[in-house]
């Protein structure tokens, strides 16, 4: 093993003033928790970074899971060294030797410890020139290097940085509150709940299910897709909607280019009410602007009437392309792709009103019970987490 | 009893039958059917994917499970020479491979393909000069065999997959079935296209198998049907033997690094040992090959006569490879190492797996030594 640890560096949460501490310590407690497998690491809060010891562990799968955990800016490998100049020589060496398809490269060294003899400019010339002497094939570039050797002296001894890979950004998770999402299994929503995941939210997906129009394979599917945003924040919990009566109910009452503002209408009722029982502050969806009839500005607008929460909408300016591309990058693709019928696509009328209003839903709305359709609905909701805890425990003893 | 043929079969572990049971019984439902059962099913299949992927170190949809060896072989080679056959018409294969990949290659001949077999020196290991002299521009396969299964020579594979990363027209497969858990090979990122392996020789089930696909690898399939196995082994998928298979491989990996450890020393036991008996000659090379296989020729005494005088001490080992062991003629692989016929004709096969022992190779050593003694007057 060449690396001796690896070192987590903050991204914006540097920035927070006096709750800094809270967000760093959220992060450590997540960084520990989804590196719990590796039994041999320790990990060290510094008031900049985290430090990874790896005590002999392999370091490319602990950065494999580095790189899913938000709040984290970048990780590097890195050794330590005496602080000799001989010491460093041969530290950098072996970092150089340790890096794979190295043509080009770069010395940044830095000396926090003033009392060094050596200046920064100088070790810089200093440890350059002893690549260049030690390592075949190799040649300095300052603008765009394969490899930047990034040395820092310290009060008791120096590191020596090898790669940096990026992180994944953004805070840590549930550093920002609750938000309920609106889950259906299509390509957008896990987006919506990826990325604000990212940003810190505690993300509980809400589901709607209408059996015997919509499968079991429908509902694990949502499964499916909740577990893999929370490979990258907490716990998911998947709050399912037993909803079959109230699409029956306005697909028997309501003019057929309504249905799909109505029932949107409904869903945002029902969600209001478990957020508020649950703890949620928002709502959130994978709406993009003008992407099909329920989203454009006119459906927001008379859909939005409903609800005084928040609705946050991460994906509003974005194009499908966009969205794709972020779902594969994040592994929901192939899963939102999966061809089972969820309660947006049954009873869809031909041609859904594309500008509906305020004043026409209100109205078409007295035919029904929604104060009834919504307590019932409400009141059969089961909340079940991603990973099926039972199911996990069977399929880990078979396999 | 002293089970020594472990390069042909392994005895399943106990786990993976039970895990076979279990599956056959509560988990009957067909993955593909749309119904509550068949999601359970469904959900345990994907579930075995990702733990292999994971294992192997490679993406989940690169995982494709086939019946064994034989398939992972015939699938590779037949379809990736048909997938990519308006590229170019010549495939790079070895003398010394299965003979369910050198058939496979026969077969393509027949279908207008043109094959060079590589020859292989006295260690039965092919030159990487020869590889790049064979090499051409309308190359669309190359298949060779990680551990050769009758010597244990381990081929230059690395080496071949560093030279064909550079070379996006050729498809390179690698026949891993006796190299799995004896020499390590990685996967990802390796230049290599196609890898098989086979479960029975880890202690999986019989009739299990995986051909490892890198994401943008076409295959034209050897079974058409309902499309299982993302479009490239149509049929019911064997959910109880895929799981008993994904058990034993997670046990084997437990144990990998512990274990060639000890096969090495084990190996080593037996070529101090066998070096004492006269007329012994090893063909299985000293330096590059797996710790799991010894090959050795007792001069004047035939393969069988030998491997049957053992069975009567309760020790197994084989002659040549099972699979080739039922036309009585001498090893292709040894005489394409250049042995000649008669000693190729009194070559024994010992291979070990972790489960082996230190005493089992000293009373195999000493029953051989006397079934030497016994034997050779007779025969001569």
């Amino acid at each position: 093993m060449i690396y001796d640890y690896l070192v987590i560096r903050f991204g914006e949460i540097t920035l927070k003033g006096k709750n800094k501490k809270d967000f760093v310590l959220k992060l450590e407690n997540d960084v520990r928790a989804k590196l719990s497998r590796f039994t041999k690491l320790d990990v060290k809060r510094h008031f900049d970074d985290l430090e990874i010891h790896l005590n002999g562990e392999d370091a490319e799968p602990v950065i494999h899971v580095l790189t899913r955990i938000f709040g984290i800016q970048n990780i590097s490998t890195a050794i330590k060294v005496e602080n000799n100049l001989d010491a460093i020589r041969a530290g950098v060496l072996r970092v150089m030797g340790a890096e794979k398809d190295v043509h080009t490269f770069k010395i940044a060294a830095r000396r926090k410890n003033k009392q060094f003899p050596v200046h920064g400019s100088e070790l810089n010339q200093e440890l350059g020139a002893c690549v260049l002497k030690n390592c075949e094939g190799v040649s300095v570039d300052v603008h765009h290097p394969d490899l930047t050797v990034r040395v820092e002296v310290g009060y008791h001894e120096t590191r020596i940085y090898g790669h940096e890979y990026d992180g994944a950004g953004g805070l840590p998770v549930g550093s920002s509150g609750k938000v309920l999402l609106l889950l259906s299994g299509g390509i957008d929503s896990p987006v919506a709940g990826y990325l604000l995941a990212k940003r810190g939210a505690t993300v509980d997906a809400i589901h709607f299910q209408s059996p015997p129009y919509t499968s079991d394979r429908a509902r694990q599917k949502v499964i499916d897709l909740a577990g893999k945003i929370e490979s990258f924040g907490g716990t998911v919990r998947i709050h399912i909607v037993p909803f079959t009566k109230a699409q029956l109910a306005i697909r028997d009452q309501i003019p057929e280019d309504y249905r799909v503002t109505i029932m949107r209408r409904l869903m945002f009722r029902i969600a209001e009410k478990e957020a508020q029982r649950t703890g949620a502050l928002a709502l959130a969806t994978g709406e993009s602007l003008g992407q099909v009839a329920s989203q454009t500005m006119e459906s927001m607008n008379t859909i939005n009437q409903v609800t005084n929460l928040p609705i946050l909408r991460p994906l509003i300016t974005m194009d499908k392309i966009e969205i794709a591309r972020l779902a594969k990058k994040i592994d929901t693709y192939d899963i939102s792709i999966r061809p089972y019928e969820d309660c947006c696509t049954i009873f869809l009328p031909k041609a859904p009103r594309t500008r509906p209003d305020r004043i026409h839903a209100a109205r078409f709305e007295r035919a029904l019970d929604i104060d009834a359709l919504v307590d019932e609905a409400v009141r059969g909701i089961v909340v079940q987490t991603a990973a099926d805890e039972n199911q996990k425990d069977t399929f880990n003893q078979l396999l | 009893m002293i089970y020594l043929d472990n390069s042909a079969t392994t005895k399943p572990y106990t786990e993976a039958i039970e895990t076979y049971q279990k599956v056959s019984e509560d988990f009957f439902a067909n993955p593909s059917s749309i119904h509550s059962l068949g999601g359970r099913s469904e959900s345990l299949l994907a579930k075995s994917r990702e733990q292999a992927a994971s294992l192997l170190g490679v993406d989940p949809d690169e995982i494709v499970f086939t019946s064994g060896g034989t398939e992972g072989n015939n699938l590779a080679v037949k379809g990736a020479a048909l997938a990519y056959r308006g590229r170019g018409r010549h495939l790079i294969t070895t003398t010394v491979e299965h003979a369910s990949s050198l058939n496979a290659f026969h077969q393509l001949e027949e279908l207008g393909f043109e094959v060079t077999y590589l020859p292989v020196d006295r260690d039965c290991r092919i030159s990487f000069d020869d590889f790049k002299k064979a090499y051409r521009k309308d190359t669309i396969l190359v298949s060779v065999m990680h551990v050769n299964n009758e010597v244990g020579t381990v081929q230059p594979i690395r080496e071949i997959a560093e030279f064909l990363k550079t070379k996006p027209t050729t498809v390179f497969h690698v026949d891993h079935v006796q190299g799995f858990s004896k020499v390590p090979l990685e996967l990802k990122d390796s230049g290599i296209d196609l890898c098989t392996i086979s479960g029975h020789k880890f202690h999986g089930p019989k009739g299990t198998g995986i051909l490892y696909v890198r994401k943008g690898t076409s295959l034209s399939p050897l079974l058409s049907g309902g499309g299982q196995e993302g479009g490239l082994r149509s049929g019911t998928e064997n959910l109880p033997g895929i799981c008993g298979m994904v058990k034993a491989l997670r046990i084997t990996k437990e144990h990998e690094k512990d274990g060639i450890g000890h096969l090495l020393a084990l190996q080593q036991q037996l070529r101090k040992g066998l070096s004492r008996i006269d007329d012994a000659v090893i063909h299985t090379p000293e330096d590059g090959a797996a710790p799991s296989i010894m090959n050795v020729s007792l001069k004047g005494i035939r393969s069988e006569v030998l491997v049957h005088a053992l069975e009567e001490n309760q020790i197994y080992v084989s002659t040549k490879s099972a699979c080739s062991s039922k036309d009585s003629g001498a090893s292709g692989v040894l005489l394409a190492m250049g042995v000649d016929e008669q000693e190729a004709r009194q070559a024994i096969r010992i291979s070990t797996a972790f489960e082996n022992t230190e005493e089992d190779i000293a009373a195999f050593l000493s029953v051989l030594a006397d079934k030497v003694r016994q034997l050779k007057p007779v025969m001569r």
